[in-house]
C-alpha cells in the first residue's frame, strides 16, 4: 500500500512532456491533400522515413491498396526487410533498446492524427507543424531540438531534405513580469542546404501527413459517402412517417 | 392450479395465422400482454416532444446491446491486446467494423442526452409525483446503472483517458473513512488500475449491469402501466370515464403513439446518422483525442476529465474546496434553523434533523474536505431521487404554476449546464467560485423545494386536458 502510494506520488511528478502546454508554439494549417499521387507519395515518405524507428502496429501493408497502389506495387517498393504484404507495420527495435538509445519509446503512429488533435489545430496541423519545425542544438544527445515539443527526443528524420537550420531565439521584456528577460522565437536560420528548395519541402511533409492522416482512419471516405446516402434516406423516411402520422391523427379531436 | 384448460375453437375455414396465434394465446398470454402493454394500452391524446424520450432511450438501449455484441466478437479485454483489437481489428479489418464502433461511441452519448431530456420532462411535468413515485425511484436506479455501464465500458478501449480516468474515480473511493483505501484495492482488483480492473469491468459492462438494466427497465414500465401515463397538464385522465371505461381524453397507443413515435424515431436516426457518419468524435467530446494514445502507466496527462455526461458532478466534487467547506457548514446550519421555523415537521423529525445536522458539522470540522467532496458529489446525484417527496406543489406540471416558478427552474438547469461546462476544462480560481455558486444553486433548488413549490399564486387547474387537433 505504501509503495503504491508513492509510486503514485512520483509518478503524477513526472513531466507530461508529451503534451505541449496551452501556450505552445503556434500550428500551421496542413495543406488540403486529397488526391491519390499525394497519398501514395506520402506512404512512401513514411515506409522509408518513418518506420525504422516508429510502428504503425494498426496497419497492414496491403491495405494501402485502398491508394490505388497494386500488391506487386507494395511488394517491390515498400517491403524492405522480409515482411509479407499482410503483415502489420511493425518495427523491429526493441522498447528496452529504444529506452537505451533515445531515451523513450517512439510512440506508434496508427492513430496519432487523432491523438494529436486539440483547440489548437488538428490532429494534422500539429504534425504538419512538427515535422517542420526542428532545428540543430549542440546541447541535445541527439543534436536536435524542436519548437513543437521542446527537448524532444526524436531527431529530424528529413533533415537531408530540409537542410540543416537553427533557432534564433531575441530577447526581450518580459510582458508578464517586468524588469525580467523573456526568450522570444525569432525565427530560423539556415546553416546547411537541404536537397530540395523550401516550398517542395512543404510540399513532401503536406504529402507524408496527409497519409498519417489517412492511416488513422482509412474508413473515412467511405463513412462519409455512405452517411450521405444514409441521410437522404433517413430524410425521405422521416417525410413519409410525418405523413403517415398527420393521417392517423386527424381523427383525434 | 387454475382453472381447466379452454382450448379456443376456430371454424375449420378460418385463416392459418388465426388459428396459429389462438394456439399460443391459448397456451401464452401473448395477444394479452400486447393489448395490456401496448396496443390497447390508453394514454392521454395530449403528449408532445418531452414524452418521445422514454421509447427513444428503449431504442438506444437495443441499439447498445446490439452494437455491443457484435463488438464483444471481436474486442480482446486484456491489458496488452485491448487497444489494437479495436484499432486493427474492428475500426479496420473487420467489414463494417468501424460502424459498429462509431454507432457503439455515439449511441453513449446519445444514450445520456435522450436520458437527461427523459429526466426534464420529469420535473417539468411532475411525472415523479404520487402514485408515480415508484416509476421515478426505478428510473433513479437506471440512471444510476447507466453511469456505471458507461464509466466501466470507457475502460475497455485502453486508451490514455480510459485509464487516468479510471484511475482517478476509483481513488475517489479511498477518500471514504476507514474502508476506502480495501475497497478502492477490492474494485480495482490490484494497488493500480491494471489488467485485472480491465477483465472485471468487462465483465460488469457486457452482462452484469446490463441484466440489471433489463430487469429495472422492464420494472419501470410495469409500475408506469399500473398507474398509468402522466401528461402535459399533469391531470388524471382515468377520472373522466367515458362510456367505453377509457378517459375521455385517452387514445389507445397503437395506432396513435406506434406512428408518432415511428415520426419522432425517425428525426432521433437522422441526428444521430449525421453524427455517427460525419462527426463522431463529436470535437473531443465523444471520442476523445487522448484516448487514441495506448494506456501508459508511466505517463500522466496533463488534463484529465471525464467524459462529458459526468462533468456536472464532477464539477460538484471540483468545487469542494477546504475554503467551501465553511461556506456548507453554514448552510447546513441555516437549513436546520429554517426546518425549526418553517416546517411542518414532526417535533420528533425536528430533533432528527438537528441531531444529522450536528454530526455532519463535527464531521465537517474533522475530516478532510475531500471526504466531503465525494459526499457532495454523490449527494447530487441521489438528491434526484427525493424530489416526488420535496415537490409539495398543489399542481403537477409547471403549466399551472406561478409564472415565476418557471424561472427558478431556468436557473436551475443553467447552474446544471455550466457546471457540466465548467467541468470539460481544468479548474482555475475563478471558475472554481462559478462552480461553487452553481453547487450551491443546485442543491437550493432541491433543499428549499418543499417551501418554494407552495409559494405563488397557482393557476386554475382544467377539468379536461388542453389539446390542439392536428
Amino acid at each position: 500500500m505504501i509503495f503504491a502510494k508513492k509510486m503514485l506520488a512520483v509518478l503524477a511528478l513526472l513531466p507530461g512532456f508529451v503534451f505541449a502546454g496551452e501556450e505552445g508554439f503556434p500550428l500551421d494549417r496542413a495543406p488540403e491533400r486529397t488526391d491519390i499521387s499525394s497519398l501514395q507519395n506520402g506512404a512512401k515518405l513514411f515506409v522509408n522515413y518513418c518506420l525504422n524507428c516508429h510502428s504503425a502496429s494498426a496497419m497492414r501493408y496491403n491495405r494501402l491498396q485502398d491508394l490505388g497502389l497494386s500488391e506487386d506495387q507494395i511488394k517491390n517498393n515498400l517491403l524492405f526487410s522480409g515482411e509479407k504484404v499482410g503483415d502489420l507495420m511493425t518495427v523491429a527495435m526493441r522498447p528496452a533498446d529504444a529506452k537505451v538509445w533515445f531515451g523513450t519509446v517512439p510512440p506508434d503512429l496508427s492513430v496519432i492524427a487523432r491523438a494529436r488533435a486539440s483547440g489548437a489545430g488538428s490532429g494534422a496541423d500539429y504534425l504538419y507543424t512538427y515535422l517542420r519545425s526542428f532545428y540543430k542544438d549542440d546541447t541535445r544527445p541527439t543534436g536536435w531540438n524542436n519548437m513543437v515539443v521542446p527537448n524532444v527526443a526524436m531527431p529530424n528524420p528529413l533533415w537531408q531534405l530540409q537542410g540543416i537550420r537553427t533557432a534564433r531565439m531575441v530577447e526581450e521584456e518580459n510582458p508578464h513580469e517586468p524588469g525580467k528577460k523573456a526568450h522570444r522565437f525569432g525565427g530560423f536560420d539556415p546553416v546547411t542546404k537541404g536537397s530540395v528548395t523550401q516550398q517542395e519541402f512543404d510540399t513532401q511533409v503536406a504529402d507524408l501527413v496527409a497519409y498519417m492522416d489517412w492511416m488513422s482512419e482509412p474508413a473515412r471516405e467511405t463513412r462519409k459517402r455512405l452517411g450521405a446516402v444514409v441521410l437522404i434516406f433517413l430524410t425521405m423516411f422521416a417525410f413519409l412517417a410525418w405523413r403517415l402520422n398527420e393521417s392517423y391523427w386527424k381523427d383525434v379531436k | 392450479m387454475g382453472a381447466s384448460f379452454k382450448e379456443t375453437k376456430l371454424p375449420a375455414d378460418a385463416p392459418r395465422s388465426q388459428k396459429a396465434l389462438a394456439w399460443v394465446d391459448d397456451r401464452f398470454p401473448l395477444s394479452k400482454l400486447w393489448n395490456d402493454q401496448w396496443g390497447k394500452y390508453y394514454a392521454p391524446k395530449n403528449f408532445n416532444i418531452w414524452y418521445l424520450f422514454g421509447s427513444l432511450a428503449m431504442l438506444v438501449l437495443v441499439l447498445q446491446i446490439v452494437t455491443g455484441i457484435f463488438l464483444t466478437m471481436y474486442y480482446k479485454p486484456d491489458a496488452n491486446l485491448a487497444f489494437y483489437s479495436v484499432e486493427t481489428n474492428i475500426m479496420r479489418d473487420v467489414h463494417w467494423g468501424w460502424l459498429v464502433r462509431y454507432l457503439h461511441s455515439t449511441g453513449a452519448s446519445a444514450f445520456f442526452i435522450v436520458v437527461y431530456l427523459h429526466m426534464t420532462r420529469g420535473l417539468l411535468y411532475g411525472s415523479y409525483r404520487k402514485p408515480r413515485e415508484l416509476i421515478w425511484l426505478f428510473g433513479f436506479a437506471i440512471f444510476l446503472c447507466l453511469m456505471a455501464e458507461a464509466f466501466f465500458g470507457y475502460l475497455l478501449p485502453w486508451g490514455q483517458m480510459s485509464y487516468w480516468g479510471a484511475q482517478v474515480i476509483v481513488n475517489l473511493f479511498s477518500a471514504i473513512p476507514v474502508i476506502g483505501p480495501d475497497l478502492s484495492l477490492w474494485i480495482r482488483g490490484d494497488y493500480v488500475v491494471s489488467d485485472a480492473t480491465l477483465n472485471r469491468f468487462f465483465a460488469f459492462h457486457v452482462i452484469a449491469i446490463p441484466l440489471v438494466l433489463l430487469g429495472l427497465v422492464a420494472a419501470h414500465l410495469i409500475a408506469l402501466h399500473e398507474v398509468g401515463s402522466s401528461n402535459p397538464d399533469g391531470i388524471e385522465v382515468k377520472e373522466n370515464l367515458g362510456p367505453d371505461g377509457h378517459g375521455v381524453d385517452a387514445i389507445p397507443s397503437h395506432p396513435y403513439y406506434t406512428t408518432k413515435d415511428l415520426f419522432g424515431v425517425s428525426c432521433f436516426l437522422l441526428i444521430f446518422s449525421a453524427v455517427v457518419f460525419f462527426a463522431p468524435e463529436m470535437g473531443g467530446f465523444f471520442l476523445e483525442h487522448n484516448n487514441f494514445l495506448p494506456a501508459d502507466s508511466m505517463k500522466t496527462p496533463g488534463e484529465i476529465a471525464p467524459t462529458w455526461y459526468f462533468t456536472p458532478f464532477y464539477s460538484v466534487l471540483r468545487a469542494t474546496t477546504s475554503d467551501f467547506i465553511w461556506v456548507v457548514m453554514a448552510g447546513i446550519a441555516a437549513y436546520v434553523i429554517f426546518i425549526w421555523l418553517r416546517s411542518r415537521l414532526s417535533y420528533k423529525a425536528k430533533i432528527g434533523a438537528t441531531v444529522i445536522g450536528i454530526i455532519v458539522e463535527i464531521g465537517m470540522l474533522t475530516l478532510e474536505a475531500k471526504v466531503w467532496g465525494v459526499v457532495l458529489f454523490g449527494s447530487s446525484v441521489v438528491i434526484l431521487a427525493l424530489l416526488p417527496w420535496l415537490d409539495k406543489s398543489p399542481v403537477k406540471s409547471i403549466r399551472y404554476r406561478p409564472s415565476w416558478h418557471k424561472y427558478v427552474y431556468v436557473v436551475f438547469f443553467l447552474a446544471f449546464l455550466t457546471l457540466g461546462y465548467l467541468g470539460t476544462n481544468p479548474p482555475t480560481p475563478t471558475s472554481t467560485l462559478i462552480a461553487q455558486l452553481c453547487t450551491l444553486l443546485y442543491f437550493s433548488f432541491f433543499l428549499l423545494m418543499p417551501w418554494w413549490s407552495t409559494m405563488g399564486r397557482f393557476k386554475a387547474v382544467p377539468n379536461r386536458l388542453t389539446f390542439t387537433p392536428h
